[in-house]
């Protein structure tokens, strides 16, 4: 019994929502608005988590008199019976496939989508263009979905740009504010550049496969059988691959170009300047979609493609550095920001670059997990940033917070458990996730070895700066005066706290299925993991036992600077002026960009624009030249001489006689004239 | 009907035919006066007729000779409106010359 599941609702009815709430959503009541805009997504969620039972049902397929229930096996497709692209060889459907990645994946989306809807009712309650919020969120889960379900490269890339135009709108939300307004056309421009390089990755896809389809690009790959065999000697794979797929050069360009698209949506080296900025946009965007779900679309794509990147191992060892390089980087410049958000947000591109480390090593699954732990800890720890501005009336700076946590109890516990979880303090998500990728980076040969103390030296800094958040905001004196009035005005509604509760349990729990299980539910989509055999329990124990234990230190080197001695880091900033100065202008990221591409380009433009505008003035100039000439010329037929309109009708008549002559003159022979059959086709 | 075919050739009232048309398309082209105009249209009417004759003659048709009455029918008519539209114009313009009357109102 195989029936529809209906795949394609999980989409459409956010689209829905997003029309609804786009079209009329200005004319209806709050209510109304909100009750649309909270349906479109838990309907998706509601699907989605009939979709996953249905997978259920069949890996117990023992019970047979069950009921009446659909059962699926994975990977299960859809296909819109209209094909989208049937040009020659190239051939797109809309397609949507569910397999345990995208499972996943939607159970993320729609799950934490839907929670910080509800977070954005009482978020938003006050705010201007509440129904536009609401629609361009709907309208994101559309999107995210579709490029989540999406069946080949190409309705995947749909997808992947229509998150980035929602991520331009929403940054940009407070389209009034310049600075907000500027960060919008930021991350879109940036997301260009990413985008080019996945275009062209698509182009050279369909170039040397032929097809777009996972699954097709997935079975030229089949014949050579054994990735693990690959891993650890890559030649004899290599030969064996070459007489029927692409040579290993050309998977490699493609692969690189794939990845500088993801580093683009995911914010990694050299494309992270957008994210940061990105948290000019309301915060719950920033948990949903500069946190939790659409910046982790640059994985998802990695793990999509997975074959491609597990036979090009250059690539692979490319994305790992870039993964470790944005995690330690990021962590750096986080240590030293003062926006609460900002902090969040270099913390998001830190843990991205874990999940590109993960996905470097070819421990996809590892990265999968992170990501869905991630979701769970950086969501909840954006919403409870959300409850403190919130409650401090817009306040941001955690300089003019302080002694929080007596006045908002719900939030500190849930900051609590989100920062704990992102620390990788046992047992809660974090440290299975972040475990599983040291151990994964650990057992890949001395190069991993690298990666592995790299990305500890990135568990201290996350520890730090992340109790160093923690301790800024809930503890010590309060460092602003009106700080309890603003407190008093804005107590944090019933929509935000318990999404907070709902996520915080999440952060807590979420890791305890364990790696063991995920990697073993995610294997048929992304592979066995490589490495499960090389390792044993007692290097994991010790490692797991090492990086809690670092993450410790963190955690207490944050408690001496911030709650014990509150002077010193302002001590130790003015003892190494030049490390405190690079970090905390983001190691002059963008000012560097601003340099090298940002003015040249614009002084490009100008001159191009001065050139182009030549250009058009001359050719419209011209055109409208002839124009004017002809209508000159023109004019003096339409005389109003009743002589000259005959004269010209005279000599058209002569004309068309003449012409008819000289046509029919050359077969009549003028001797026939009069007795002739063809003068004027008269005749016979 | 025996001097048409064999004293005069029937290229001679064609000939005729174009030469009264052409008369009449000058006159209509180079004259001022309204009267003169309308006379040289009546001309090259008749100009076609003359050469609908000829032809019908050569064929051995009597439609071309049919054609010729409606013609002459049209002209007559043609010549009834014409002179009286000639009157009111220049009962209205006190001019009959073509130049002078290019504008539709008054």
């Amino acid at each position: 019994m195989n029936e529809s599941l209906h795949l394609w609702l999980i989409p459409l009815l956010p689209f829905v929502g997003f029309l609804l709430n786009g079209l009329i959503g200005s004319r209806l009541p709050k209510r109304i608005v909100s009750s649309i805009g909270l349906l479109a997504p838990l309907a998706s969620f509601l699907m989605v988590v009939n979709a996953a039972a249905a997978t259920m049902i069949t890996a117990a397929k023992s019970c047979a008199q069950c009921g009446p229930a659909v059962s699926v096996t994975l990977p299960y497709t859809e296909t819109l019976a209209h094909p989208w692209l049937n040009i020659g060889n190239l051939h797109v459907d809309f397609s949507l496939v569910l397999d345990q990645l995208s499972l996943v994946m939607l159970l993320v989306v729609t799950g934490v989508g839907f929670l910080i809807h509800v977070y954005s009712v009482g978020y938003m309650a006050d705010e201007d263009g509440y129904a536009r919020f609401f629609s361009y969120l709907n309208l994101f889960m559309f999107f995210m979905t579709v490029l989540v379900l999406a069946g080949n490269v190409l309705f995947m890339f749909l997808g992947w740009e229509g998150v980035g135009l929602v991520s331009y709108l929403l940054v940009g939300f407070y389209f009034s504010k310049t600075s907000a307004a500027d960060a919008g056309k930021k991350a879109f421009v940036v997301n260009r550049i990413g985008d080019f390089g996945f275009l062209i990755g698509i182009f050279l896809l369909l170039a040397n496969f032929g097809t777009l389809t996972f699954t097709e690009i997935a079975a030229r790959f089949r014949p050579s059988n054994t990735m693990n065999v690959f891993f650890e000697n890559g030649a004899i794979v290599l030969n064996h691959a070459t007489n029927s797929l692409p040579s290993v050069g050309v998977i490699t360009v493609t692969c690189l170009c794939l990845l500088l698209g993801a580093a683009g949506k995911s914010a990694q080296l050299p494309l992270y300047v957008w994210l940061p900025d990105a948290m000019e946009g309301p915060t719950p965007v920033s948990a949903l979609i500069h946190a939790a779900t659409m910046v982790t679309a640059g994985v998802y794509m990695i793990c999509r493609l997975h074959v491609l990147f597990d036979h090009a191992p250059f690539a692979l060892a490319i994305v790992a550095i870039v993964g470790t390089a944005t995690a330690l980087f990021a962590a750096t410049i986080g240590l030293v920001q003062t926006d609460i958000k900002r902090v969040l947000a270099y913390s998001t591109i830190s843990q991205l670059g874990y999940m590109f480390l993960a996905c470097g090593v070819a421990a996809y699954s590892a990265a999968i997990f992170h990501l869905v732990t991630h979701a769970f800890f950086k969501a909840l720890l954006f919403l409870s940033a959300g409850a403190v501005i919130h409650a401090m009336g817009g306040e941001q700076d955690m300089r003019k917070m302080g002694g929080l946590r007596k006045k908002l109890p719900v939030t500190f516990a849930s900051m609590t458990a989100g920062v704990l979880a992102i620390c990788g303090i046992a047992p809660f998500a974090g440290f299975f996730s972040k475990d599983a990728i040291l151990y994964a980076a650990f057992l890949r040969g001395p190069g991993g070895k690298l990666l592995w103390f790299v990305g500890l030296v990135t568990a201290l800094l996350t520890a730090l700066y992340m109790f160093r958040l923690w301790y800024l905001t809930f503890w010590g004196e309060p460092r602003t005066e009106n700080r309890s009035e603003a407190a008093h005005r804005h107590s944090t509604p019933l929509s935000m706290l318990v999404p907070l509760v709902i996520l915080a349990l999440l952060s807590l729990c979420g890791g305890w299925i364990g790696i063991d299980h995920f990697a073993a539910f995610l294997s048929p989509s992304v592979g066995a993991p490589s490495t499960a055999s090389a390792g044993n329990d007692a290097l994991e124990l010790l490692l797991s036992v090492l990086a809690v234990a670092v993450a410790l230190i963190g955690w207490f080197i944050a408690y001496q600077l911030y709650l014990r001695k509150p002077e010193r880091p302002a001590q130790i900033a003015a003892a190494h002026p030049g490390a405190y100065k690079l970090l905390a202008n983001k190691y002059y990221g963008d000012e560097i960009y601003g340099a090298i591409v940002v003015k040249p380009l614009f002084a490009f433009s100008k001159y191009a624009l001065g050139g182009v505008e030549l250009l058009l003035s001359g050719v419209a100039w011209l055109l409208a030249g002839t124009a004017s000439l002809a209508g000159m010329i023109l004019q003096r037929w339409q005389s109003g001489n009743l002589r000259s309109y005959a004269a010209w009708l005279a000599a058209g008549a002569a004309a068309i006689l003449l012409f008819v002559l000289i046509l029919h003159g050359k077969q009549a022979d003028p001797a026939q004239f009069l007795h002739g059959t063809q003068i004027f086709g008269m005749g016979r | 009907m025996n001097f048409l075919q064999h004293d005069v050739p029937l290229s001679w009232y064609l000939l005729l035919s174009a030469a009264l048309f052409s008369l009449g398309v000058v006159g209509f082209l180079i004259k001022r006066n309204l009267i003169t105009v309308f006379m040289s249209i009546e001309l090259m009417l008749n100009a076609v007729n003359l050469s609908f004759v000829t032809f019908a003659y050569q064929w051995n048709e009597v439609k071309g000779q049919i054609f010729v009455f409606f013609v002459m029918m049209v002209a007559a008519a043609e010549a009834a409106v014409g002179l009286a539209i000639i009157i009111a114009v220049y009962r209205a313009r006190s001019t009959l010359s073509v130049d002078r009357i290019d504008l539709m109102k008054l």
